[in-house]
């Protein structure tokens, strides 16, 4: 993995390394086998079209997952992503670009921990925000 | 192509009472299945030897993982219509500790809350269910709490 981030490297108000993907109809039927979410909005157009959706949509929690390993990626292997709060504003749909952002907006000690905490959210090639939230992470010491 | 009141009253009427507890073995290839459909390449979740150099008793799974575990089923449980459609509106999720390839890990879930709004095509109701996630050793692993949008 990329070198170990520390509590000491980061600033209030920085930007972290954003993560760029382009789920695949594929990707979203991996999706469901993996997490066992096989509502059918997910895979199969004509129901999606029925139900009155513009097609097949990504799944809620394959974006949340995204934004998942953007984090992780971030915080490095000696991070801890401690919380994650979500609003799903927007559907995704399959093909699209969807980018995963993120801003450092506090950085402080609770007990021995040093935590983060940061704005994050999703956003299509539109601009659109359709997942946008918050995350507290805790990074090592340098020492 | 509408929830309809008999499933408003029985989705209300379950407000607070727990599911029987939903028991899940951690195995490699349901963390590596995880993963790859994510696309997500970390060492963490695929390479034994890495993840203990650095600490770990073993493959650890990502965070979103866990989310996964149960939330299907407590979807089947209260939505099993296929008229009826389910959005996801908001997760809040707090991570105690990773969960580890070996670790067995019991989730319970309730219903909290069950909010209608009509509209012109009909009623959408905002579900909010809580999961609690533990291991073999009774520590807490997670704590969720997910919003549905159904209609």
């Amino acid at each position: 993995m990329s070198k170990q981030l520390f509590y000491k490297d980061i600033t209030e108000g920085e930007d972290i390394t954003p993560l760029v993907k382009q789920p695949t109809t594929t990707q979203l039927v991996m999706w469901a086998g993996a997490s066992g979410d096989f509502n059918p909005i997910h895979y199969d157009k004509d129901y999606a079209l029925k139900q009155g959706l513009p097609g097949i949509i990504v799944h809620g929690q394959l974006s949340a997952a995204f934004l998942g390993q953007m984090l992780t990626d971030w915080i490095g292997d000696h991070g801890h992503l401690k919380k994650l709060s979500l609003s799903y504003k927007g559907m995704n749909l399959p093909g699209e670009l969807l980018t995963c952002k993120g801003t450092v907006t506090r950085k402080y000690t609770e007990g021995n921990q040093r935590l983060i905490a940061l704005k994050i959210w999703l956003e299509n090639p539109r601009g659109e925000k359709t997942l946008t939230g918050t995350a507290v992470v805790s990074l090592p010491s340098k020492d | 192509m509408a929830i309809d009141s008999q499933t408003i009253s029985e989705l209300e009427s379950r407000i607070g009472v727990e599911s029987p507890p939903l028991v899940y073995d951690i195995e490699k290839g349901m963390i590596q299945r995880f993963a790859r459909a994510v696309g997500d390449a970390n060492p963490l979740w695929q390479d034994e030897d890495y993840a203990r150099k650095r600490g770990y008793g073993g493959i650890i799974a990502p965070p979103n993982f866990i989310l996964t575990l149960g939330f299907d089923r407590v979807l089947e449980i209260y939505t099993s219509d296929a008229s009826i459609t389910v959005l996801h509106g908001s997760t809040e999720f707090e991570h105690h500790r990773a969960v580890q390839v070996g670790d067995v890990i019991t989730v319970t879930a309730k219903i909290v809350n069950v909010r209608e709004r009509q509209g012109k095509a009909g009623a959408t109701v905002f579900v909010t269910f809580e999961m609690a996630y533990s291991n073999q050793r009774q520590e807490a692993v997670a704590d969720c709490r997910q919003m549905a949008i159904i209609y």
